[in-house]
């Protein structure tokens, strides 16, 4: 077999994405949102909707490909995919996907897409009333243990115990969101800026997350087209090349109760490996992240996990000033990302990681060579890309 | 527990039950019995534990597993501090305490529960021993008995 390696082959060449509203704000039903994001990504990339021949997405998105090509009129299409797993851990995994499709030449064109109105169906951060939990619930539901936010802290207090983390570090990924959010028309937390004294404050959901350590809960949606490197040259935006995307999980993580043998993890111990691998780049090529936060011990542990940090030199790496674009050591989350910008299951994260290769953030870092992004920390599988501005 | 006493989270939340296809159903019925199961492989190479209950062993794919009776200990691997109700029937119970349990004697198997027996606002250390409170809910068909967890002194 010749190398096998989906390395520069492809690129984003269209992202579309609607206004982000509070959650049960938007005036439009989900699958019409999920429809102009296409057609925004479409018409960004220079590319009749038409030509759109393979669908990916995520976290069981209730807009199925078939109901989108009859829609829009799609006289073809040579590639439909759910990446299994809830919340974001599909983000990078779906794009994984669509390069895939690509690369193999199942399909030309094809769009990631997410999205989600909570007005219309319900809500994440709640617990099922229902009279019995069966099965793996049994464990945990009986106990008063049935959020993802509760899911997770059991966690990161671990890992904070570990390896001496202090409450600051996940207060500063939280400003640092809230810090680019204020520069970010589109930020649904624009105007609302995060102090020290206000997340010191506020109250607790469950410890050690605060109000401000967990994500928003949002209406949108999102869209991001892959082509072939080649086509990507000729649209009419710089193209955003895709070095490495990888996804998947280790050893008995989805193990019930809370079994997973190495627990204090955000599941991607194997991962981000094979994304340097991959990539042909490492941690400190890295000019720009953006990193999932559905919780900010998420971020913590995604970040020490591809090598951004040593596990115990977290309090003296995680602040405000090293997080900050333009100038920060690492810019994070310039977006404003799920905590402050909108939560779209991360798919926001990817476009913003676009517009950082492209020169069109809100909070744009200078002359972004690699910018990468980690998708659904926690999770059960995650997955995580790194995007260039050329493709080798 | 006699009636007189409280339940550790109010009353509401959904009661522990089998997986539709039966798994897990030999645990619940020895927690009416105040008595603590683990998951074990039958196999004299292997006897791997493992929790929660599986139809293989996730070691040696043996299908021959057993549940046996373990001490009702362990010790506290990691804690959370709940102040939102996630559920309706909380909003009366806040906060509460929930802890992962790890047990030595059956291979480092993790339970979760509820912590009792201290104040849910009092510090509890990640490494503190506790031992098994038997909570039993209900009557007749609807009988079931959760697995709480006290500081105890080793």
């Amino acid at each position: 077999m010749s190398e096998r390696t989906i390395r520069g082959k492809t690129a984003v060449a269209g992202i579309g994405e609607t206004t982000y509203y509070k959650r049960a704000q938007a005036p439009d039903p989900e699958f019409k949102m999920g429809l102009e994001a296409i057609l925004l990504a479409a018409e960004d990339a220079g590319i009749d909707v038409r030509e759109i021949d393979g669908f990916a997405s995520y976290s069981n998105d209730r807009n199925t490909p078939e109901r989108i090509a009859s829609a829009l009129g799609i006289p073809h299409y040579g590639f439909s995919n759910m990446f299994w797993g809830g919340g974001g851990g599909g983000g990078s995994g779906a794009m994984a996907n669509a390069v895939a499709a690509i690369a193999a030449g199942y399909s030309d064109v094809v769009v990631v897409y997410r999205a989600l109105a909570q007005g219309q169906f319900g809500r994440f951060g709640q617990g099922a009333a229902i009279p019995k939990a069966p099965g793996q619930m049994a464990f945990t539901a009986p106990y008063g243990l049935m959020s993802p936010a509760q899911t997770f802290a059991m966690r990161v207090q671990r890992f904070m115990h570990d390896h001496g983390v202090k409450q600051d570090v996940l207060r500063a990924i939280s400003m640092t969101s809230y810090a680019h959010a204020q520069n970010n028309p589109r930020a649904v937390m624009q105007g609302r800026e995060l102090t020290e004294e206000i997340y010191e404050n506020s109250r607790w959901i469950v410890e050690p997350f605060h109000l401000f350590d967990c994500c928003m809960e949002n209406d949108g949606a999102a869209a991001v087209i892959v082509v072939s490197a080649e086509r990507a040259k000729d649209l009419k935006q710089k193209p955003a090349y895709i070095l490495g995307a990888a996804q998947g999980s280790f050893l008995r993580q989805g193990a019930s109760a809370h079994n997973a043998p190495d627990y204090a993890t955000s599941n991607f111990k194997t991962v981000a490996p094979k994304l340097y691998e991959q990539a042909g780049v490492g941690p400190k090529d890295v000019d720009v992240l953006q990193s999932y936060e559905n919780f900010t011990g998420g971020v913590l542990m995604s970040m020490v996990e591809h090598g951004f940090c040593e596990p115990d030199e977290c309090n003296e790496f995680f602040t405000l000033e090293n997080f900050r674009a333009p100038d920060g050591k690492l810019p994070l989350n310039t977006s404003g990302g799920n905590l402050a910008e909108c939560y779209m299951h991360g798919l926001e994260l990817i476009t913003e990681a676009v517009k950082q290769i492209r020169g069109t953030s809100p909070n744009q870092v200078e002359d972004v060579n690699i910018s990468m992004v980690t998708s659904g920390p926690m999770v059960q599988p995650v997955s995580s890309m790194i995007l260039a501005s050329e493709p080798s | 527990m006699t009636a007189e006493q409280e339940y550790t989270l109010p009353e509401g939340l959904p009661a522990p039950a089998p997986d539709v296809d039966g798994l897990g159903a030999e645990f619940w019925e020895a927690t009416k019995e105040h008595k603590l199961l683990v998951q074990r492989c039958q196999e004299d190479n292997c006897d791997t534990w493992q929790w929660g209950p599986e139809h293989i062993c996730h070691t040696c794919h043996s299908w021959d597993l057993g549940y046996e009776e373990v001490e009702p200990t362990g010790v506290v691997y990691s804690w959370e501090r709940v102040w939102y109700p996630v559920h309706p029937a909380l909003a009366t119970g806040l906060p509460y305490m929930t802890v992962l349990v790890e047990l030595p004697q059956a291979g480092n198997v993790r339970m979760v529960g509820n912590l009792v027996g201290q104040d849910p606002e009092a510090e509890i250390k990640i490494g503190q021993a506790v031992e098994a409170v038997f909570e039993d809910h209900g009557e007749g068909e609807d009988a079931y008995t959760l697995v709480q967890w006290r500081p105890s002194a080793s």
